[in-house]
């Protein structure tokens, strides 16, 4: 049983779409969307919300600081 | 799934713990896409976050370089100084301050080329500081030009068939020279890069952390070897991770294993200690030994 739920901030003008969050995301949690920013880079998107656990790995690989994720709900 | 039964807690939204440390308004860095440059700034922060040092204690020195932006993006007393001179001028940053924690964070070519003479002397003398070398085995800034880091047969603008200069093996330099900490990592690996700089900056001497970055831009496509998430993915399964291994022994070749891991760890007395040590032996009484 999953004790946390988490969810991500994406920054998208500041997303370069690398999609090194898509790829190093442990639970899968994230794609790549078919949304583009103002500069043309494809943004990421938390697809499967659920599976979202905050742990911020994503954050940390993120080279443009664009996404970043934390815990919304701890359950007792 | 949640347990629908649970008690559940709301959290309140967190910030980005990178972003207290930056200098916001200088966003967007200037960055290319699948550059490993930022990636190795997170590490950083969470370093910094985790190590509870008095942030204005710490001082942030670079210099010319992709790599060298850092200096200029980071919210901390920083300065960005002339090519391959970071490490003179943490020397003397040092030596005036000593309660400073003084942190030169530069590329491969700025700090093993241009500036090469330095670190090995500063290695040498046990300066109190920490090295950060983002090495992306190559000239960024001023075009892809072979630097003393990249691989037998990589190529650059320089070497246009692939260079058959014999790089340096940095850490192996660091260890020789006489640091005290010596660990390498990637980008790929933010987990263990984020410890081993947390390690570093806890070390008194001249501590070294090297972090193999991407360079989509020149490197990797020069070399015909695809982004920066395709070469994260060779790091990924060519790492080796070795704690503790020889430093003569991981070299590297291109497109080769990469041992990672911290392959020093000792300790020896700092450049200040060895001069007040030596002075008091010669001077006696009469010398008061420096402590800033
Ligand atoms: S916070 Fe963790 S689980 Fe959630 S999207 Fe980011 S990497 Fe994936
Ligand atoms: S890692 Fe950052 S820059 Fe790269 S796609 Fe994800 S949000 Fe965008
Ligand atoms: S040239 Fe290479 S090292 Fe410099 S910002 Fe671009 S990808 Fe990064």
């Amino acid at each position: 049983m999953k004790k946390v739920q988490g969810t991500v901030v994406i920054k998208a003008d500041r997303c370069k779409g690398c999609a090194f969050c898509v790829d190093f995301c442990p639970t899968d949690a994230l794609q790549l969307s078919d949304q583009y920013n103002a500069k043309g880079y494809r943004l990421p998107e938390l697809f499967e919300p659920e599976k979202c656990t905050g742990c911020d790995l994503c954050g940390l690989y993120c080279p443009d600081f664009a996404i970043h994720g934390f815990i919304i709900k701890k359950v007792a | 799934m949640l347990d629908q039964n649970a008690v559940e807690t709301e959290i309140p939204e967190k910030e980005n713990p990178v972003e207290s440390l930056l200098r916001m308004d200088r966003m967007p860095h200037i960055w290319c896409p699948g550059c490993g440059i930022g990636t190795t700034v997170n590490c950083f922060a969470r370093a910094l976050e985790q190590s509870k040092l008095d942030l204005d204690s710490v001082s942030i020195v670079s210099g010319i370089g992709c790599t060298g932006r850092v200096a200029g993006y980071l919210n901390l007393d920083s300065f960005h100084t002339t090519h391959g001179r970071a490490i003179p001028f943490a020397t003397g940053l040092k030596l005036a301050n000593p309660n400073l924690k003084v942190v030169v964070y530069s590329g491969d070519g700025d700090l093993f080329a241009i500036g090469g003479n330095h670190f090995i002397h500063a290695a040498r003398r046990n300066v109190d500081m920490t090295v950060i070398c983002v090495n992306n085995l190559i000239y960024g800034m001023t075009g892809g030009q072979v630097a003393p880091t990249t691989p037998v047969t990589a190529k650059g603008t320089t070497y246009p068939y692939g260079s058959y200069d014999p790089p340096f093996n940095l850490p192996y330099l660091a260890d020789s020279s006489g640091a005290v900490y010596v660990a390498r990592w990637t980008t790929y690996h933010v987990r263990h890069a984020t410890k081993a700089i947390k390690e570093a900056l806890a070390r008194r001497g001249f501590s070294f952390v090297e972090i193999i970055s991407p360079c989509p831009t020149l490197y990797s496509r020069r070399n015909r070897l695809g982004d920066g998430l395709d070469q994260m993915n060779f790091y990924k399964e060519n790492s080796v991770i070795k704690n503790g291994a020889d430093t003569k022994d991981v070299g590297m070749d291109f497109q080769g294993k990469i041992t990672v891991g911290k392959f020093v760890d000792r300790e020896r007395k700092t450049y200040r200690q060895l001069m007040n040590e030596h002075l008091t032996n010669v001077f006696g009484e009469q010398y008061t030994p420096y402590e800033g």
